[in-house]
């Protein structure tokens, strides 16, 4: 069970504990193509991803939304997030690494709610982000 | 290629499906997600909610229970193998859970090009609504179609 941290003793710039991940394997978006129902075969068949011109598979964006998701909730109860989104900035492929962190950019009272803005995203082994998202939490 | 912007504000027909345990098990593993209050239901209780909740990109296996799956791919008359995601975003109204009963209603919001149409963009929204009908969150997607006829110019 997640405890959220206080309003009023966050400020902007704080950052969120990163999750690092294991690299994302063939079983894993095969997992993610039963369990989110999204069938396209260009995340699981290697033959139909290189028929449309790419070198692999690679992963689902929602997968790696996803992620942005178990960062966000393992930061506060999923009940006081308000939104999350996010831009698929590059291709995640099969054996990349992926890191997700989080940091407070705003803080705001809204409708009677304390809300954090957050800047989250997914960054590769490169070092490049495959994410670039944001969210926004309601504290106490 | 060239998608048909007259398509901008057609509207999907809504359909229904039921949050299942199983499915969230499925998704929670696929993800990584190991919080017990996903698969427990004496631990989401535990945790303050009423029954086992949908983690937050849920949504999406939610969404894409479509019996008429497949349906946008199919009125842009664009081959799955063409397709990106560009971005999504979800508003979240009110907690879903297990045994909730989700209708979807999706529709097309906009269509645009970009790079002379080597790139075209379709943005839809989907209302998800409770079985009280009550909304319990929005969603917008971008989904990018890359045109098979750019690279041979």
């Amino acid at each position: 069970m997640t405890t959220a941290p206080k309003f009023d003793q966050l400020k902007v710039g704080d950052t969120l504990p990163p999750l690092k991940l294991a690299p994302i394997s063939r079983h894993q978006l095969a997992l993610y193509c039963g369990g989110s129902g999204d069938h396209n075969p260009i995340h699981v068949d290697i033959d139909f991803a290189k028929k449309f011109g790419f070198k692999d598979v690679f992963a689902h964006g929602m997968l790696s939304m996803a992620f942005l998701g178990r960062l966000v909730t393992s930061w506060v109860p999923q009940t006081q997030v308000r939104k999350l989104g996010t831009r698929f900035t590059s291709i995640t492929w099969v054996g990349d690494t992926i890191t997700v962190s989080g940091k407070v950019t705003g803080k705001r009272e809204e409708g009677g709610q304390k809300l954090v803005d957050l800047e989250v995203k997914c960054t590769n082994q490169n070092g490049q982000d495959t994410l670039q998202g944001d969210a926004t939490v309601a504290l106490n | 290629m060239q998608l048909d912007k007259k398509l901008i504000g057609h509207t999907f027909k809504p359909f229904t499906t039921t949050v299942e345990a199983g499915k969230i098990r499925l998704f929670c593993k696929a993800i990584g997600e190991e919080d017990p209050i996903y698969v427990d239901e004496a631990a989401a209780k535990k945790a303050g909610y009423r029954a086992i909740p949908a983690p937050p990109t849920f949504l999406t296996a939610v969404t894409n229970d479509d019996p008429d799956k497949g349906g946008l791919l199919r009125l842009l008359n664009v081959d799955i193998g063409l397709i990106l995601h560009g971005e999504q975003h979800y508003e979240y109204l009110a907690p879903v859970h297990v045994g909730d009963k989700i209708t979807c209603q999706q529709k097309v919001v906009d269509i645009y090009d970009k790079k002379g149409g080597a790139l075209w963009f379709v943005v839809s929204e989907t209302e998800l609504k409770d079985q009280a009908g009550k909304p319990v969150a929005k969603a917008k997607g971008i989904t990018v179609v890359r045109n098979p006829d750019a690279a041979k110019k």
